[in-house]
């Protein structure tokens, strides 16, 4: 997907405007944020998991290429075939020169959030093989031509009057009375899909080390249909997604599914081992397995950015964030959206041009308090803040706007001295003289203007609280 | 004292010293205090933090305790200087052995309180109707959510009501307020409409500044609703408090 994260401001301004959208993401803190909470306060030792589960996945990315090694030999000696792909470039090639070679036309998706880094729907398009999303959400959004809007829910922009008018334009179908009925029609669509694909994608939230077991968490079905109907299966998966035992995976899906809908166990888990046996009644000839690194090196590479490869990709900090409650899944301009989104799309992507992503954050914290593996997300926007203003070894990024850079130095000059200060302050009280209406302050020039457009401001005081220190207030008792 | 209160919201730092002298501390004031340094911290210029890091530091170094009425300027001492100074061991080892001594001002009245004789129950009948922010650092970074509630719910003659989403962002966070003005206004008008349904006359947090920007919102939005800092409320309804109450010191 190409990356539109210079475009943040414009979005955000625009989902802010839009009722629709507002009305969706209001619901998202009722909704999922809320079930979350009561599943994490109903899950005994709910804060000694999340602890536990941060020590592994940390120990697991100190150790990826060991856990990937064993993972690949577990795979290989079921007979499927594991590929490494550098890029996304590098996995769409592979994933093409397959169809092409099993004479594929139909491929069956189920939700993957790497595809939609590699954009491997238009890939496969352009070389005229048919490939269908079959979640629903994903169905919508691919009929629809957008991104994703939520990671877990990518179409929760929209309402089912959106989605029976779109079904209507782009199906021919009529338009649904109720959400049945377009449950109905999407299912007539998609059942047709599922006979006819000779391939099936999939993403995968966590690959078993131990036991080369590919595990796939989803509501609908669609996730095992797609792996076991079509004659070839393959999975796309970041090369974080993998944990070193059996175990350990349980302990990530009790955590995964809690934080993401705050259910206790989503409709299907479907845990994949290879491909057909002779005994089996259905699964595929083929599987393969894309591993897809396409910038997780970078973020590896990076002691203070590193933890943001523990995230299991729930959710749960988008249902969390009041910023991402008004501004949407769209703004951020890349696959991953939210406080999360902030850390890994200018990782995945470039920095400088998604330097709005970790600057528009009020840094709450509602992000950490959510997150089901503890990432302390405040802190690397922080750091991404500090990487962007005053360069990157690590990254080699150089200093960020002289202006800013030339500002930031005088504000700490001023700071630095009271003397100076107070000065400065006598010369605001001179200046702010003519602005002040009925003891508060409407309007201010750029670049305070922003602030007065939503508050008023209250004006300097006449005499601070080190002048009242010293004329009387110091001397009490 | 933080920079804001004494520049801008005077009348905060008064009620602070009052209300500490009331719970029987010994106050001092440092004059050649500045600011912690946390609007170039959080703007990613490091190494414009650093110096007004480091003469906090200094200048606190002897203190037996340092008391803040604001959650995010103690977290910025307390938990910030360690990221903030990762790399320099020096004054790593001084923010270190300053942050035990750190409190801010509810949590650290909550502490005096609790060490002596439970308060009188509260009387239902309190007369102005108060409702709690939860200021985002105080929260979460300083893991203080029950303090200031106690306190207020002890004043007979303030009723705490409860506001709906309580703990989300009012939207402020510093430069975030005018960098990205239109995001920080769209969270705010929510946490306006919120106080207003919550029928309270003050909206009281532990941050002066979340509080400038919260009552800017309220009189642009022209809600009758006042934003008054917690020691603000202290000190205004202390006076109800039981006298021998207020006159025990911290021993």
């Amino acid at each position: 997907m190409r990356p539109r994260t210079r475009e943040f401001r414009r979005g955000a301004a625009a989902a802010i405007d839009d009722e629709k959208i507002q009305r969706s993401l209001l619901g998202l803190y009722e909704g999922f944020h809320k079930s979350r909470q009561t599943a994490a306060a109903g899950t005994e030792d709910w804060e000694a998991l999340r602890e536990r589960a941060r020590q592994v996945k940390t120990h697991t990315i100190a150790n990826l290429d060991r856990y990937l090694e064993m993972f690949e030999a577990r795979v290989t000696e079921m007979g499927g075939i594991v590929r490494f792909a550098a890029d996304a470039e590098a996995a769409n090639r592979y994933v093409l020169d397959l169809a092409r070679s099993r004479g594929v036309r139909t491929v069956v998706k189920s939700k993957s959030m790497v595809s939609e880094e590699m954009g491997l729907n238009e890939v496969l398009a352009g070389a005229g093989i048919e490939s269908v999303e079959t979640d629903l959400g994903e169905y919508v959004i691919q009929l629809a031509g957008e991104a994703p809007f939520h990671i877990v829910a990518p179409a929760i922009h929209k309402d089912r009057h959106d989605v029976s008018e779109l079904f209507h334009r782009e199906l021919g179908t009529e338009r649904a009375r109720d959400i049945g009925e377009l449950g109905l029609q999407t299912r007539r669509q998609l059942r047709e899909k599922f006979l006819i694909a000779d391939m099936g994608v999939t993403g995968a939230n966590f690959m078993v080390a131990e036991t080369g077991t590919l595990v796939l968490v989803t509501n609908e079905g669609n996730g095992r249909m797609s792996t076991s109907m079509p004659r070839i299966h393959v999975a796309l998966a970041g090369m974080e997604r993998v944990v070193p035992t059996l175990e350990d995976m349980g302990m990530f899906l009790r955590l995964l599914i809690r934080s993401a809908t705050g259910q206790r166990i989503s409709s299907y888990v479907t845990l994949v081992n290879g491909l057909r046996r002779e005994t089996d009644e259905d699964g595929p000839e083929e599987f393969h397995i894309v591993i897809v690194d396409n910038g997780r090196s970078r973020m590896l590479a990076d002691p203070e950015l590193r933890e943001a490869l523990n995230c299991i990709r729930c959710g749960a900090c988008l249902n969390a964030c009041p910023v991402y409650r008004k501004v949407g899944g769209h703004s951020y301009g890349y696959v991953y959206p939210g406080p999360i989104g902030a850390i890994v799309t200018p990782m995945l992507t470039d920095l400088g041009d998604a330097k709005d992503l970790p600057y528009a954050s009020s840094l709450c914290g509602a992000c950490r308090e959510a997150c089901p593996v503890k990432i302390n997300i405040p802190r690397m926007l922080l750091t991404l803040r500090r990487d962007l203003a005053e360069g990157s070894e690590v990254s080699g990024r150089r200093k960020g706007s002289v202006m800013e850079r030339a500002a930031f130095a005088a504000w700490r000059r001023l700071f630095a001295s009271n003397r100076l200060l107070g000065l400065g302050l006598r010369m605001g009280r001179l200046m702010q003289a003519p602005l002040v209406r009925r003891g508060s302050i409407g309007w201010l020039p750029a670049p305070l203007s922003g602030w007065t457009r939503h508050r008023t401001l209250r004006p300097l005081p006449a005499r601070s609280f080190r002048d009242r220190w010293n004329s009387g207030l110091g001397r009490g008792r | 004292m933080t920079c804001v209160v004494d520049r801008f919201c005077p009348e905060v730092g008064e009620s602070t010293v009052r209300v500490l002298r009331a719970f029987g501390a010994d106050v001092r004031f440092r004059e050649a205090q500045t600011c912690c340094g946390q609007p170039a911290f959080n703007s990613g210029y490091w190494s414009e933090a650093k110096p007004l890091a480091r003469s906090l530091l200094k200048l606190y170094s002897d203190s037996e305790q340092v008391v803040v009425p604001s959650g995010s300027c103690a977290s910025m001492i307390r938990v910030f200087y360690e990221e903030l100074f990762h790399e320099d061991p020096e004054d790593l080892a001084a923010a270190r052995a300053l942050a035990p001594r750190v409190l801010e001002l509810s949590e650290y009245l909550a502490e005096v309180v609790e060490s002596r004789p439970a308060a009188p129950a509260p009387d239902s009948d309190g007369t102005v109707r108060v409702t709690y922010h939860e200021a985002c650092h105080l929260r979460r970074e300083l893991g203080a959510v029950t303090q200031a509630r106690s306190l207020l719910a002890a004043l007979p003659g303030v009723d705490l009501v409860e506001m709906d989403q309580a703990e989300v962002c009012c939207g402020f966070g510093g430069t975030f307020a005018v960098k990205y003005a239109d995001i920080s206004g769209a969270m705010l008008r929510d946490k306006v409409e919120r106080i207003e349904g919550s029928g309270a006359d003050v909206v009281t947090a532990c941050d002066a500044s979340c509080l400038m920007h919260i009552a800017g919102g309220l009189e642009k939005a022209g809600v009758p609703v006042r934003a008054m800092h917690l020691a603000q409320v202290l000190d205004e309804h202390m006076a109800d408090l039981p006298a021998v109450d207020l006159a025990r010191s911290r021993e």
